[in-house]
Formats: structure tokens, sequence, C-alpha cells
């Protein structure tokens, strides 16, 4: 994983729940990633999936992530190009599913000063958000996790540990 | 500074001499559940590589949530589940009609007191009833820890409440836990253990605690937990030879929070559609008109469930509008509930009896509803479409409230019958 990543904010609230990121009534009948990526956070902002851009980073409220389990929910935003979610916080669950999938994560309270389209800077080695108005800290994630966001997933990684190529 | 119930098993599962709050550890976990979904699980297991389960011990594989199939894709996935079971050598596999997964795992004997249990289920946190440590996974972690036999989890903060008071009639366990999640709301213990404490809990049966710690997942919980007392020392005799260590939190430790309820004065609660925390007393949505009536799931499909409703039932008969749906949670309670009469009275009551599983509660058989039509349900979740239509509502209660609102036909305060 890079421990520096740039991109543009795409902003949103508190709350946002599994079913507005990924809806329910594709959980079964889409099975391709690619293909889940289109359906991305269209029940909240239909705008999202025309129009983001491969490196581009969420920027959220509380909650993120609430609700089901499903995995697409991830799936579909890392295929859509995501390449971090900064939040307040994450529902328990889908923080586990972002390592899972290799999606990186951030838990700050950034949200307070960006807006849609702002350049920001995650630096994972010093633990830092920098935004065009502030700087927020965050706890380094335990060596275990990064580990397994380094492998770019917990099925890459499973297979390093057990070594399969 | 003493240290909580997750605290103290996460440190012993990680062989630390303590833990904190927010850190990460390596466990081995002693179970691992799995369900109808163990097919898709499979499938991920073999992108890893992998030949061989690392622990074959490890798995509980039990077949519930839409049993018998429904229809051809479901007969598929469950072939396959049972080929995945062959070919791995797992002995604790349960078969279409045992029950459901949260029921059938600790009546054979392998949920036990100071166990460190994951389930590719949101409802995994049930089995803290009985003193274990047991938190909900997603399907690519189950297949990683079936290839490597481990996980990382984090330690969570805790979170006590603490109960006291008699439950007065017609009031249970489920009205308990509605209220205290209606105070608290959906996210009100997210990422927490929430330990149960206090008299009330001291003298509640394990399907009680097994409905509060199930109840735990819609507070957002990591797990629930009960400690384990003689009730739960004799509710496990005969159902396993193995011995178990009994993990307690010591007195002195460290909560993010303390809630106290009394349960003297409380009231029969509802949820009202479509979130689990929109709760009122009963008497507030008393009259409303229902459709049908379900009793059963992983929350309320107890033989004290049975027992309560068919007291409401029994010689009687439901209003002729309603479809009262009744599912035993396992095989065993049903035959009880047989032995005990209590099966007659409710089907000679009205009642359409179904097999031991999940039935209706997901929606995909079995009972869905149309549009424009409610169902007054003893299960966990009350979302917008998890029945069936997405026009469609559920109202949440206890056995009681839902046999007494079968029987009128309408949203019913069982107090008053
Ligand atoms: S009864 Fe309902 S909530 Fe419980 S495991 Fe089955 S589907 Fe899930």
């Amino acid at each position: 994983m890079k421990t520096i990543i740039k991109g543009r904010v795409w902003k949103y609230g508190d709350d946002v729940n599994t079913d507005v990121i990924f809806p329910g009534k594709y959980t079964y009948s889409i099975t391709d990633r690619k293909e889940m990526a289109e359906h991305a956070l269209e029940d909240l902002d239909p705008d999202f999936v025309k129009k983001v851009q491969p490196g581009d980073i969420i920027v959220a409220g509380k909650n993120w992530g609430c609700g089901s389990s499903r995995e697409q929910a991830v799936i579909s935003l890392k295929e859509a190009g995501v390449g971090a979610i900064v939040a307040r916080s994450f529902a328990r669950i889908y923080f586990r599913n972002c390592i899972n999938e290799g999606l990186p994560i951030v838990t700050c309270d950034a949200v307070d000063s960006v807006e849609t389209g702002d350049e920001i800077t995650i630096d994972f080695g010093q633990g830092k958000v920098i935004t065009p108005r502030a700087e927020y800290h965050f706890p380094p994630l335990a060596p275990s996790v990064m580990e397994i966001l380094d492998a770019g997933g917990l099925v890459p990684h499973v297979k390093q540990k057990l070594g399969i190529a | 500074m003493g240290k909580t119930f997750a605290e103290k098993i996460l440190a012993a599962k990680a062989g630390l001499d303590e833990t904190v709050p927010g850190q990460i550890v390596t466990v081995q976990p002693d179970r691992l559940l799995t369900h109808d979904n163990t097919s898709a699980i499979a499938k991920t297991f073999r992108k890893i590589g992998t030949d061989r389960v690392a622990n074959p011990n490890m798995n509980v594989i039990i077949l519930d949530h839409v049993v018998p199939a429904a229809n051809e894709t479901y007969a598929q996935s469950h072939k396959e589940t049972r080929e995945f079971v062959q070919q791995q050598g797992i002995e604790a596999f349960y078969d279409v009609g045992e029950g459901i997964c949260h029921q059938v795992l600790p009546e054979q004997g392998h949920a036990l007191p100071g166990m460190l249990i994951v389930g590719s289920d949101s409802h995994t946190p049930s089995h803290g009833a009985l003193g274990a440590f047991a938190a909900g996974i997603g399907r690519t972690e189950a297949a990683a820890v079936m290839a490597t036999g481990e996980i990382w989890l984090r330690v969570p903060e805790s979170m006590r409440i603490e109960v006291t008071g008699e439950m007065p009639p017609q009031v249970s366990a489920k009205d308990l836990v509605l209220h205290i999640i209606g105070d608290i709301g959906a996210d009100g213990a997210d990422y927490m253990s929430v330990e149960f404490a206090g008299p009330t809990i001291e003298s509640m049966s394990i399907a009680g605690r097994q409905v509060l710690c199930n109840m735990a997942a819609e507070m957002g919980a990591k797990n629930g937990y009960v400690a384990p007392d003689e009730t739960t020392r004799q509710w496990l005799a005969g159902r396993t030879t193995s011995t178990y260590d009994e993990i307690l939190p010591d007195e002195d430790a460290d909560y993010a929070r303390v809630l106290h309820y009394d349960v003297s004065g409380l009231m029969p609660q509802i949820a009202r559609p479509h979130r689990v925390d929109n709760v009122v007393p009963v008497t507030q949505v008393t009259g409303l008109p229902i459709n049908q009536a379900l009793i059963g799931t992983c929350t309320n499909g107890r033989l004290e469930d049975l027992r309560a409703a068919a007291q409401i039932l029994r010689g009687k008969q439901i209003a002729p509008w309603v479809r009262l749906l009744v599912l035993p949670a396992s095989r065993e309670i049903l035959l009880s509930a047989m032995e005990e009469g209590i099966i007659a009275d409710l089907v000679k009551a009205g009642a359409t009896l179904l097999n031991p599983g999940c039935g209706p509660c997901l929606g995909a058989h079995e009972g869905c509803m149309a549009p424009g039509e409610r169902t007054i349900s003893t299960a966990n979740r009350n979302f917008k479409g998890r029945m069936g239509s997405r026009e469609a509502e559920i109202y949440l209660g206890s056995p009681a409230t839902v046999a007494a609102s079968a029987l009128r036909g309408a949203i019913t305060d069982p107090r008053e019958l």
C-alpha cells in the first residue's frame, strides 16, 4: 500500500448505510465486481458513478457503512476507483470488510473542513490527514492490520502467509 | 484497575497478560459458525488456494436459512455445502430440520463459557448468553478463518447494563431489550462488548439471556455477555462432556458506559417500522390491524416463548383474517413443545406450524408479505422489505404480545387478556 495518498474529495454526512452504498436489490443478481461499481452510491448520489476518478477519497461523518454486513458495499466503491475512505467513525463490520478488501480507511474528523472537490493528502506513515484548511491526526492501524492492507486484502494476505503464490 | 470480560478473554486467547480497548489481537477461535452461506464461503476458501480447512473441529455448519430448499438455486447451494462438509471431514454438520444455527449451536454443546466463537451471521453475539465471546464476521473473513484457523479482532470498549426489579406479568426479556434499544439507539453500543448484569439477569433463564445477547446486535454491539452461573451449568449439563473455563469480568473493571434499568414498572414494548430503535410501549399502538403474526426465529422461538403463546391461545381461536405462523427454533424445542401439548394447543387455535429454521424472518420463503400488509413478529429486525414487499410493515414484540395480537387481529396489550 502507498504510504501517502492524495485525492479529490467526495463529501458525505452521518449514518450512510450499506443499502444506499450498494442497494439490496442487486446483492444476489450482480456477482461481477466491475458491474457492482456501476451501482456504487446509487441511492445517495447518482452523480458519483458518472464523475468518480481513480484515487478519489470519500470523506464522511459518523457511522459510515451501518446496516447489513454485505461486502459489496465496500467492493463497489473500491472497483469504482475510490482510493480511501476517511470518516468520523465506521460501523464495525464495514470497517473489517474494508481492511479485508484492501481499501484503506482512516478514522478522523476531516469532514469538518472539506468540501467535495478539495484535494487532500493522507499520510499513513505520519498518521496525518491534510486538508486545504486543517490537519488531523489519526492513530495508526495495528501492524497486523496494515499487513493485510499492504497485501491488497485478506485473500492475497492469507495466500502470502500460507506460502501459496 | 480491573478488566472487563472482553479484555480478559481476548488476552487469554491471544496469550497476552492483558489487553486494552482499541488493541488488535490475533486469536484462534474455538468455533467458526456458518450456515446456508457456507457454499459461498467455500468458493472464497478455494480462491485462497488451500485444500483443507485448518481445523475441521472448529467448524460448525448448520443449514437453517432457507430450509427445506425453496427452489433449485437454494437446493444447489445446500448440495455444495454437504459436499464441502464431506470433503473436509467436518463432523459438526446439522442438515435441514435441526433448527436455527443460534439455537442448535448451544443445544449441541458447541457454545460453552469461555469460548471464542465467530460466525458469518450478524446474530452470533447470541452465544454470549452462555458466557462465551461471540461476534459476527463477513464471508471473506470466514473463508480466511477456515484457511488459517486465525482471525484479528479489535479489543472492544465495554458497556455494562445493570438490571434490577422483578418482571411484571406478561413482560419478558424481549420487552426489556427493546426498551434498552429504544433508549440508546441502533448504534448505542457500536463496536462495544455489552455485559448484562444485575439481579434480574441472574434470575433469568438461559432462553431470556439469549434474547438479550441476540438483540445486542441491534445496538451495534460486537458481542453480548451474561456471566455464567449455576443456571448456565445446569443448562449445559448433559449437553457437553468438555470442561470449560468461566471467565468473569473483574469487579473493578473500567467500563466506557454503565446503564441502570429497573424493570418493575416496565410495560410490553413494540418496535415500529422500519427501525429496531423506533420503540414505544404497546399501549401506543394497540388496535392497529394485522394480517400476519409470527412466533419464532433466533430471538424468540424457544420453549418458554411457545409456552407463553399457548397460555394465551389455549382453547381460543385467532382472528379469522390473521395468519399465525409458529416456528420452533429447533427440533429439540419442537419435540418438547409436542410433549407438553403446546403445539396441539397452538394448532387448534388456528396456528400454521412451520419446520424449525429461520422461516419467513429473512423474506425468502414461508410467509412473505404483499404490499400494504402488516406483520407483528417476535424476530429481531423490522427493516423495510425484510419479509417481502418494501411496502409492508413489520412490528416487533414479545411472544405474549404477538399471541395476544393474533387472537384479536390487531396489536394487543397481553396484559388486557
Ligand atoms: S432467524 Fe432471522 S435473524 Fe435469526 S439467524 Fe435466521 S434469518 Fe437471521
